[in-house]
């Protein structure tokens, strides 16, 4: 196919590179530098999707970020991507897009019949609608609702795209490019400024590259070039295209998207496809432009009306015609230039014009090329479903409320201004106020809150005279204060054309008897009904009236639509805009890929991921590991075809008839050295601690202030002013912040230090009844008799050469010790173990048999001290001295604290001795109580006692000493499980400890 | 992400920080006789002021010191931060 629409040499396009592409599944050429939007117009293709509530064709609105409505889904190295811009997306070769939102195809859409049934979807219908009956919600009406809403697919399948973050300090951070971007920035780079210039488009240059102007002796796009080349070779400058600053956030730190090779057929492996910028910069220039407003008429969104600077910047950027026959609606001059551009290239368009005949350089430019103007004229509505083929338009009243006779006048394209709008999303969003200016009928920013500083078109100035002049002045000022420097440079002399002063039209009426949609957001299909019905139903909050209707929602967040959806509001309310005021302007500016937000840190780069210097043995092993925290642990070691049941059950077992082997090295080890340091954990434990002697370790009880329990562990003295404390693993974090808050802020005057010694240390833990037998085969030197090492005795000694420390500690409630050594030995401690340990039958055990052992043993953990219970209800009562105080202590005198309601901790088997309850079951009284049936408390923990051989577990429920013998319920209702169940001691195996003792 | 100046480190991104409550609450001394309301006041009672906060953070990716922040909960202006000892 010929690019019918391409014009024969103007654009900044290269024709020496032809470009193949699909869209919709039919071949197309175009060339490099063009964009998706500007390829398909050189086609001829106008229709590229459907609308969002009415299946309304659409087409192209703008040639950038500006355009609402040009959504496609593209295909690139295998992957679909929903939600690409076709005016952003630059061509590729093989690049290949879909339409969305259409059914079956772009041409034909079922979903096209809402367009007709538009009487009955109004502002709010859904709101309305789908209320009834409740029940009906998610079974039938959400299900619907989301499969005719939305545009574009996400995959299922992972993103195979690799996403980078940087993080980057400048002086002076410039967002965008145009002429007031280009000048703060080569102002405050020569007075020596870090500066970043961001520019979101391809090409540097913004309003430079449309417009017929000259600075200095150069045009403007000349001079758009040099400078930009002069900034590249500066060392202190960073110039950036493809990069659109979205959000301004807390202490002038600002996030920036760059598309590093979306514009690219294939990347190269490692090649990423966008980089998030994280910018704290010490000041901001906001450079950000302005962009066209729509006049608002019948049909208004028909595929060929789009801006007039759209079409113009697809004739002199891409070389593209987007009609033949165009009409230009103004109500002001700058879209004589688009009608210029159009006679400069051998079309004749007709101008429209609201404001009683008046002259300016432009408009006298256009009447000398003969171009047909009408003044005081106004389209009414357009024609044409898949294509404007024709425009109603009339004479329109000086007051703007009368329609003279209307005329039918064919044309292929309406070309619209409505004059523009500053994008001050930026400002607005960094705290800044902002303040309506009624030269230009539009916010601008006012009072900024943070360090910026807005210019050009962004800040409502449009000519580029006055442009230049702040914005080399504000780039000179802001990096003097941060260089104190003072190297001004001269603002170039410019020529540029006048500007008479624009009508303020925006809404063309109605004529009589007709009821045109008249749409003011193209994204959301939010039209001038929709509007007006929200305020006769009562809203009148903006806010309220942007939810309610979706105007200005989604990922266009209004671009178009913002200040005309205001002028409605405040017509219709006697008001004038500001004090309708408007919408709050969040980040992003722009849709963000959550790819980029995530960054690199996906799968197992998700999070750090520790491992015991034992690890590899494991691996070798057959270990079969769980997420503890950050921390791999072996959970079982797998032999043959065994299930997690029988492998756990087996090592278990082994632990209680000869000797396993546990890998303990992730509890969290912490040092506490200093004079004071007995005194110290005397405060945070809840039992007594200045008696330990050294050389022995105690278990102890840490709460919070509130009574409730923190931790467990064991601490060691190690000598008179040094303490080895352990916690479980998954609290090891907060227990040193906690220990730290104290000894800084509560009791700075004890002279202790505490420093986490978790990666220090690996620890083995070899328990059960012939630990002791091995203990003696791997210290041959050493006493470990029941004597020489009593229960909760502490030794240093030697492992074959190796530094080694023994706990007579237990978790399992054997005979039981625990081993260190210094990480790097880890490895040589495991293996001595394991090949000394053969002859007593060791077997290493993972998690799940460790929490077997403790839980018939009754030991609470992690599943009992789950940040809600108190020492009385996790049974460590005895732990809490009477004589001092402690963290937390005054919590426990609390009514609350004492109830005898309160939930305790429990055994439980079931009666039939074989139905193992799952862990977080309710017990109740009755299993067939109505519902809602009073819950005594839950299931905590639940194993297989190799004990006994049936399934045992902890339960917390209410007045649960007094509930010992009593015939109750486990109630699942996820599982569906109903277990008669008997309450027992939660110390179900050796409950007077004399295993550990032995 | 706020900017934060460690009074030891010097200024850091947010990320380095944990947030630790209100730092105008004194712990009640050690073995005091006190009232469930004085108890409650120190354990539960915060005024969650919109405006400016004297407020602890914790310099935990960095040197693990617990120091004061007193900054606005609405702006987010941070006025100035102090060692634990420092008064406003």
């Amino acid at each position: 196919m010929t690019q019918e629409f391409r014009l024969k040499d103007e654009g900044l396009i290269d024709r020496s590179k032809k470009i193949s592409f699909k869209f919709n599944g039919k071949k197309y050429f175009g060339y490099e530098g063009d964009t998706l939007a500007s390829a398909l117009i050189a086609n001829g293709v106008h229709l590229v999707g459907r609308s969002f509530k009415y299946h309304r064709p659409r087409g192209f609105y703008g040639a950038g970020v500006d355009d609402p409505y040009a959504l496609v889904q593209l295909i690139r190295n295998n992957e679909t991507i929903p939600n690409i811009k076709a005016t952003e997306q630059e061509l590729f070769e093989g690049l290949e897009a879909k339409s969305v939102n259409c059914w079956p195809n772009v041409n034909f859409d079922i979903g096209g019949i809402n367009n007709f049934l538009r009487i009955f979807l109004p502002a709010g219908f859904y709101y309305k609608t789908f209320m009834w009956p409740k029940s009906f919600w998610y079974r039938i009406y959400e299900p619907f609702i989301r499969k005719a809403a939305g545009f574009g697919v996400v995959t299922h399948e992972h993103d195979k795209e690799r996403y980078e973050h940087k993080y980057e300090y400048c002086d002076l951070l410039v967002t965008g490019s145009g002429p007031s971007g280009l000048a703060s920035a080569y102002s405050a780079a020569k007075n020596g400024a870090k500066v970043i210039l961001a520019e979101d488009k391809p090409r540097f240059g913004g309003s430079l590259l449309t417009s017929e102007v000259t600075i200095g002796n150069q045009t403007g796009k000349e001079w758009a070039d040099k400078i930009v080349t002069e900034l590249k070779e500066m060392p202190n400058v960073v110039v950036k295209n493809r990069a659109q600053v979205f959000g301004y956030y807390d202490h002038n730190m600002l996030v920036m998207s760059e598309r590093i090779s979306e514009h690219m057929p294939k990347t190269e492996k490692f090649m990423p496809k966008q980089k998030l910028w994280y910018i704290r910069a010490k000041e901001v220039v906001i450079s950000s432009g302005s962009i066209e407003r729509p006049i608002v008429f019948g049909n208004n969104d028909t595929p060929g009306i789009m801006l007039s600077s759209a079409a113009k910047e697809y004739m002199k950027v891409y070389g593209v015609l987007v009609g033949k026959k165009p009409l230009i609606f103004t109500n002001n001059d700058s879209a004589y230039e688009t009608a210029i551009e159009f006679k400069k290239n051998g079309i004749n368009p007709i101008v429209l014009d609201s404001r009683k005949e008046l002259n300016s350089d432009l408009i006298t430019e256009a009447k000398n090329l003969g171009i047909d103007i009408k003044f005081e004229h106004v389209v009414v509505n357009a024609n044409g479903y898949r294509k404007v083929k024709s425009a109603d338009i009339t004479k329109i009243s000086e007051d703007k409320t009368n329609l003279g006779k209307i005329e039918n006048i064919a044309c292929d394209c309406i070309c619209v201004s409505g004059f523009w709008t500053p994008t001050i999303h930026l400002a607005s969003q960094s705290g800044g106020k902002t303040k309506f200016n009624e030269d230009i009928d539009a916010f601008i920013p006012s009072q900024s809150k943070q360090n910026e500083t807005t210019v050009g078109s962004a800040n409502g100035i449009f000519n580029l005279n006055d442009t230049l002049k702040n914005s080399f002045e504000a780039g000179y000022e802001l990096s003097k204060k941060i260089t104190s420097k003072e190297n001004k440079l001269s603002v170039p002399a410019v020529v540029e054309k006048k500007n008479s002063k624009h009508d303020k039209f925006w809404c063309v009426p109605l004529p009589k008897g007709k009821k045109y949609k008249r749409f003011l957001d193209f994204q959301n299909d939010v039209a001038v009904s929709d509007i007006e019905l929200a305020l006769r139903e009562g809203y009148r909050s903006i806010e309220h009236v942007k939810r309610y209707t979706t105007l200005g929602m989604a990922t266009d967040q209004g671009k178009t639509s913002n200040l005309n959806g205001l002028q409605l509001v405040s017509n219709i309310e006697n008001k004038v805009v500001p004090e309708v005021g408007h919408t709050t302007f969040r980040p992003p500016y722009t849709p963000v890929s959550i790819g980029a937000i995530v960054g690199r840190e996906v799968g197992k780069h998700s999070k750090p991921t520790r491992k015991s210097p034992m690890h590899s043995w494991h691996e070798k092993n057959n270990a079969v590991f769980v997420d503890a925290g950050l921390w791999l642990r072996p959970r079982y070691y797998k032999k043959g075809n065994e299930t997690l049941f029988d492998a756990s059950k087996r090592e278990a077992e082994n632990v209680r008839k000869n000797v396993g082997v546990c890998d303990v090295t992730t509890l969290g080890k912490i040092d506490v050295k200093g004079p004071d340091a007995a005194e110290f954990l005397n405060r945070v434990y809840t039992n007594a601690w200045l008696k330990l002697p050294v050389g022995k370790a105690r278990y102890g009880v840490m709460l919070r202030e509130d009574g409730i329990v923190m931790d467990d562990g064991t601490t060691t003295r190690v000598s008179e002013n040094h303490y080895h404390m352990t916690t479980t693993t998954a609290q090891a974090a907060n227990v040193l912040s906690h220990l730290e808050y104290y000894l800084q802020i509560v009791w700075p005057e004890l002279n202790v230090n505490v420093v986490s010694t978790t990666e220090q240390w690996a620890g083995a833990a070899i328990a059960g009844p012939k630990s002791r037998d091995l203990l003696q085969k791997l210290f041959p030197e050493t006493d470990c008799s029941n004597e020489g090492l009593p229960f909760m005795g502490f030794i240093e000694t030697k492992l074959f050469g190796v530094y080694a420390r023994i706990f007579r500690i237990s978790f399992s409630g054997e005979l039981a010790y625990e081993v260190n050594v210094e990480s790097d030995n880890g490895n040589f401690m495991w293996e001595k173990i394991i090949e000394l340990g053969e002859e007593f039958k060791i077997q290493p055990y993972g998690t799940e048999a460790l929490s077997t052992l403790r839980i018939e043993m009754g030991h609470v953990a992690g599943s009992e001290l789950d940040g809600r219970t108190t020492p009385f209800d996790s049974s460590l009562e005895g732990l809490l001295s009477k004589k001092k105080d402690f963290i937390g202590k005054r919590s426990l005198q609390k009514e609350a604290f004492i109830s005898p309601d309160r939930e305790k901790l429990v055994g439980v088997v079931p009666l039939d001795k074989k139905t193992s309850i799952p862990e977080g079951s309710y017990i109740v009284r009755d299993a067939n109580a109505k519902l809602p049936n009073p819950k005594l408390g839950h299931v905590s923990a639940s194993c297989w006692s190799v004990e006994y051989n049936n399934p045992f577990s902890l339960a917390i429920i209410k007045d649960g000493k007094n509930m010992i013998g009593q015939k109750l319920f486990a109630l699942s209702p996820l599982k569906k499980k109903s277990i008669p169940v008997e309450i027992v001691s939660s110390h179900y195996v050796d409950p007077k400890g004399e295993r550990v003792r032995s | 992400m706020l900017f934060i100046k460690c009074p030891y480190c010097g200024i850091r991104s947010q990320n380095e920080f944990a947030y630790g409550g209100d730092a105008t609450v004194k712990r009640p001394e050690l073995n005091k006789e006190i009232s469930d309301k004085e108890w409650d006041d120190f354990v539960y009672n915060r005024k969650s002021p919109r405006g400016k906060h004297l407020e602890f953070w914790h310099h935990i990716s960095g040197c693990r010191q617990w120091f004061k922040v007193h900054r606005d909960t609405a702006t987010h202006e941070i006025f100035k931060t102090l060692k634990p000892h420092e008064e406003l």
